[in-house]
């Protein structure tokens, strides 16, 4: 038996079709849903993918987190369904609450597209089982608003209860990828909530799993292959 | 409020006398002379409008046309060609059922007045031009030029260009995979920014632009009509810029990616429901020119009531409706029975959709507004039937004495220490420089099919998982080169185009090109672009490659300086499997680095004569096209059967760039040694054509060179993937480190 995991299409979004194939490479179902269909259509997971949902217009993922389907996944992902947020999916995420803090405008002023090196910090969540805590991957990053920011108290908050999924790896050649790419507290590239089922992340991994495409590294493959086989053993 | 009647067309025949202002709209007296004789009468206020903009340089290619015909006249067999010169973009046959659209189109002008508009709304013409050939848009190229890279003005130019160009594209998620950045003091006040866009359809998907079948509905749908960008294209790119008339920054469109994004899955949604009988996209000269261009196609005439356009501003004109350039509109024709299934796509992706109008068996494009008739027009004398200038053109006289400035003659570096410092320069040039800081802006992966992106020789789209099947795109032009011999540098531009198609290891197919030249009025121009012109359409039935459709910009010149004659080359190519494609980057150790081709003492234009003495002069580098046509197969012949690890074409800055590049993308050095017969700085810098560098397994060697041997390329071992250092031997050796930094601290230092 497989998993269904669905991918919310909202106007504006760009990498849907890049996570549904993600997905089917992981070895899951990938099922297309619709922003103004309330209806998840009995999926076991949802990724919220990147891209400029409803042009970015007020603030990135400001109004796609009030459309129909947002109801249902803030319902549902307040009971244990699994969503992965990437990019603007993560945007959406932090505006929906489902996540704390929230992204502003990188802090050089341009769109930046790169490989990115990241650290693997959390390994327990649903999506990042099949890596290991500590472990150093290269994925691609693009955006113009990617600098996260929350007060200092939730930093606090997410830093002692480990919920710092995801880091930017600082120690290294800027051509290689290193460096924090926008001005990001603590360095902070993502983040789970509590439960660990909600996962948002700045960087691309459905644009890293397969070996000629992109960068050519398949370092993005294990979010898709850790939920498939945390909701197939579950 | 005024009480002027309607200018209908019974209104003009009865006031003959009326004064129009033709002139203000562009029109030569001779022109407007032309429409009233067409007419039999003084045009309506929007019909002049409509020719006015139609019969613009921009859209009708008045000074070029009787030039471009060679395109067709002497384009070479080709079974890959769909459809040709003409429609919005041409289409090729890839293989498997797969069609392939690509243009370049420029969007010079509007880029210097609001460069991040300008450029941005550049990007959203292309891909309409894509998507109304029934295509899903994959990729877009930007060739780019500037004025000195150290020009105030190039520090607000440049970044307002690349935001532009990164905050449309990016947003309509289309992987930017390729194009060019060049400084040049001759773009200055001019610069050059040309877009292009590639898409893939099926062959059954192939939309034209054509309104048949009385009774079928005229449906504009996409955004709102506003009073931007009114005579954008069609007047600011047909004039040449001057400091005594007024602003024209109201001309310059503004563009909304978030709409266009829609418009491309609205668009192609209707196209898989077979719901579109044609279809043509609003850009330069907006309703005119899709009214008059979808009727004249067709087989009947158009009746349009002006009074249906959505408007954004209730107190536009009729005239102002014609002409305005508002983005992100396109115009569908739907039998009747259809319309319904149409409007209600548009209505799920919220795109507004209103039908205008409707198709007639007559033949004549009649528009009204209030009830009356304001246009009735022969629509062909309108969007095919513009003047036609055989403009005068001669060989300026200046051109001898530059040709005679031979750049062979330029002191050339004594010392090890000269060459090793020559070197440093040249990587470090702003020309030759990392596009790193610009090429970043831009998303190269989305879309998930991206198998090479800048800097490779060219950009390469997976358009099959199956079976890997993929498109490869490169663009290349050199004013420099141009300037000495237009029509060699033509030639060159085509060259290196196709060399770097086949450097990756796909096959080059067919060609589209944007065409940059001054003023048309003055003869020396004139003889700049009708000598490019020849020397493209002949390089193009030599290779094989037709030109499938292009784009010309005149008029890119301030007061008397014209920028240098610059000829945009695409050229596309198809790779039956992207898995044998063959990176820029060295990949092991231990390889041995061949160099194919003849290296002759070619400098002028060179990359080098410009760094080092601020030089142009002499003549470019001779054009081969058998020898390119061959150093194409053998290239794609290793890439085929495995016998190279890495390539790179050799072109602007010479071996020496090249191998820099491939190093410094690899993480992995090179030990050259000059070959017999050559000095070490001809070696390095020379710029003949008709050559790549390649890494060859050790393996692979005999095979390799036995074949180059057979098939007579002249294949010259020149070294190894080795180390950390670029090392010539007996003369010098420079770090990986210290060749990164200079190449790629050039641009931030100037633009950041």
């Amino acid at each position: 038996m497989t998993a269904r995991i669905g991918v919310v299409t909202f106007p504006g979004s760009l990498d849907d079709r890049d996570s549904r194939r993600a997905i089917r490479l992981a070895g899951a179902e990938p099922v297309a849903l619709w922003h103004k269909d309330k209806d998840l259509h009995q999926v076991d997971a949802v990724v919220l993918c990147g891209g400029f949902s409803y042009g970015d217009y007020l603030r990135a993922g400001a109004i796609a987190r009030f459309s129909p389907v947002m109801d249902t996944v803030i319902e549902q992902a307040k009971a244990g369904l699994p969503v992965l947020g990437i990019c603007n999916g993560f945007q959406i995420l932090t505006e929906a609450h489902l996540l704390p803090g929230g992204m502003l405008g990188n802090d050089h002023l341009h769109f930046i597209c790169r490989d990115q090196k990241l650290r693997v910090e959390n390994a327990d969540t649903a999506w990042t089982g099949d890596y290991t805590a500590g472990q150093e991957i290269s994925i691609p990053l693009k955006n113009m608003d990617g600098r996260y920011v929350a007060d200092r108290r939730t930093l606090d908050e997410l830093e002692a209860e480990g919920r710092v999924a995801f880091r930017y790896v600082t120690d290294g050649e800027a051509a290689d990828g290193y460096g924090n790419p926008n001005g990001s507290l603590n360095d902070i590239a993502g983040i789970t909530n509590a439960a660990g089922n909600v996962v948002g992340l700045m960087p691309h991994p459905e644009h890293a799993v397969e070996p000629l495409i992109g960068t050519g590294r398949t370092d993005g493959l294990p979010f898709f292959t850790s939920i498939l086989k945390k909701l197939v053993n579950a | 409020m005024s009480r002027t009647p309607l200018d209908t067309v019974e209104h003009a025949a009865g006031t003959p006398d009326v004064e129009l202002p033709w002139a203000e709209l562009g029109l030569k007296k001779d022109e407007y002379e032309r429409v009233v004789e067409i007419l039999g009468r003084r045009p309506t206020g929007a019909e002049l409008a409509m020719y006015s903009v139609m019969w613009s340089e921009h859209c009708s290619y008045k000074s070029s046309k009787v030039h471009l015909r060679q395109f067709g006249e002497k384009a070479p067999e080709s079974d890959a060609m769909l459809v040709g010169i003409g429609e919005n973009a041409g289409v090729v046959d890839v293989g498997q059922g797969y069609a392939v659209t690509f243009k370049v189109e420029s969007h010079n002008h509007p880029s210097y007045v609001e460069p991040y508009q300008g450029a941005a709304t550049g990007v959203g013409g292309i891909v309409r031009d894509i998507i109304a050939m029934g295509a899903r848009p994959v990729a877009v190229v930007d060739p780019l030029r500037f004025g000195a890279a150290d020009h105030p003005d190039t520090k607000r130019v440049l970044p307002g260009v690349v935001a532009g160009i990164g905050g449309y594209g990016n947003c309509l998620g289309l992987p930017n995979i390729g194009g060019e950045v060049v400084f040049d003091a001759c773009y200055q006040g001019n610069p050059l920014v040309n877009a292009g866009a590639i898409g893939v359809m099926r062959h059954e998907d192939i939309h034209l632009a054509k309104a048949s079948g009385a009774g079928n509905k005229v449906i504009l749908y996409g955004a709102r009509t506003g009073g931007d960008g009114i005579g954008g294209a069609s007047i600011l790119a047909s004039e040449t810029f001057d400091d005594a008339k007024p602003s024209k920054r109201p001309a310059v469109q503004v563009g909304d990616p978030f709409q266009e994004k829609l418009l491309i899955e609205c668009t192609l949604e209707a196209f898989r429901e077979k719901l579109v009988v044609g279809i043509q996209d609003l850009g330069a000269a907006g309703l005119s020119c899709a009214t008059s261009e979808l009727a004249s196609n067709g087989s009947g005439g158009m009746r349009v009531t002006l009074d249906d356009v959505p408007l954004r501003d209730s107190t536009l004109s009729p005239e102002e409706i014609l002409m305005s350039e508002s983005q992100e509109r396109m115009c569908a024709v739907v039998e009747p029975g259809k319309v319904d299934r149409f409007l209600e796509i548009c209505e799920k992706w919220d795109v507004i959709a209103t039908v205008i109008g409707e198709v007639t068996d007559g033949d004549r494009l009649e528009i009204y507004w209030h009830g009356g008739k304001i246009v009735d027009v022969d629509p062909r004398t309108v969007a095919h039937d513009g003047p036609v200038y055989e403009r005068p053109y001669a060989r300026p006289d200046w051109q001898d004495a530059l040709q005679a400035d031979d750049a062979n003659k330029l002191p050339r570096p004594q010392t090890s220490e000269e060459l090793r410092d020559q070197v440093l320069k040249l990587v470090g040039s702003p020309n030759q420089a990392s596009k790193q800081w610009i090429t970043q802006q831009y998303d190269h992966f989305v879309q998930g099919n991206t198998v090479l992106a800048q800097p490779e020789d060219s950009g390469m789209i997976r358009i099959d998982e199956e079976t890997g099947l993929g498109v490869a795109i490169a663009t290349d032009g050199n004013g420099r080169y141009a300037k000495l011999d237009p029509y060699t540098g033509a030639q060159l531009a085509l060259a290196e185009a196709y060399r770097n198609v086949a450097t990756t290891g796909a096959k080059p197919l067919a060609v589209s090109d944007c065409l940059n030249f001054g003023s048309p009025e003055d003869p020396a121009v004139m003889w700049q672009f009708a000598e490019a012109v020849r020397g493209l359409a002949d390089g193009c039935l030599q290779l094989g490659t037709p030109v499938t459709g292009g784009n010309v910009s005149l008029y890119n010149q301030t007061g008397e300086a014209a920028i240098h004659p610059t000829p945009v080359v695409a050229v596309l190519g198809v790779i039956d499997d992207v898995a044998r494609r063959t990176p820029v980057a060295f990949q092991e150790e231990g390889q041995l680095l061949y160099l194919l081709g003849d290296t002759r003492e070619e400098f002028g234009g060179s990359a080098w004569s410009q760094v080092v003495h601020d030089h142009l002069g002499g003549l470019p580098p001779a054009v081969d096209l058998e020898r390119e046509r061959l150093l194409g197969e053998i290239l794609i012949s290793a890439s085929r059967d495995g016998m190279i690890d890495s390539a790179h074409d050799l072109s602007d800055g010479g071996l020496v760039q090249a191998v820099v590049e491939s190093a410094l993308l690899g993480g992995k050095g090179a030990r050259l040694v000059v070959p017999d017969g050559l000095d070490a700085f001809t070696f390095l810098f020379s710029e003949s054509a008709g050559r790549a560098v390649v890494a060859v397994p050790r393996s692979e060697e005999l095979r390799f060179t036995d074949m180059c041997g057979v098939r007579g390329l002249p294949a010259t071992r020149i070294g190894v993937v080795d180390g950390d250092t670029v090392e010539l031997q007996g003369e010098f050796t420079l770090t990986l480190a210290e060749l990164r930094e200079t190449h790629e601290a050039t641009i931030p230092a100037l633009l950041a």
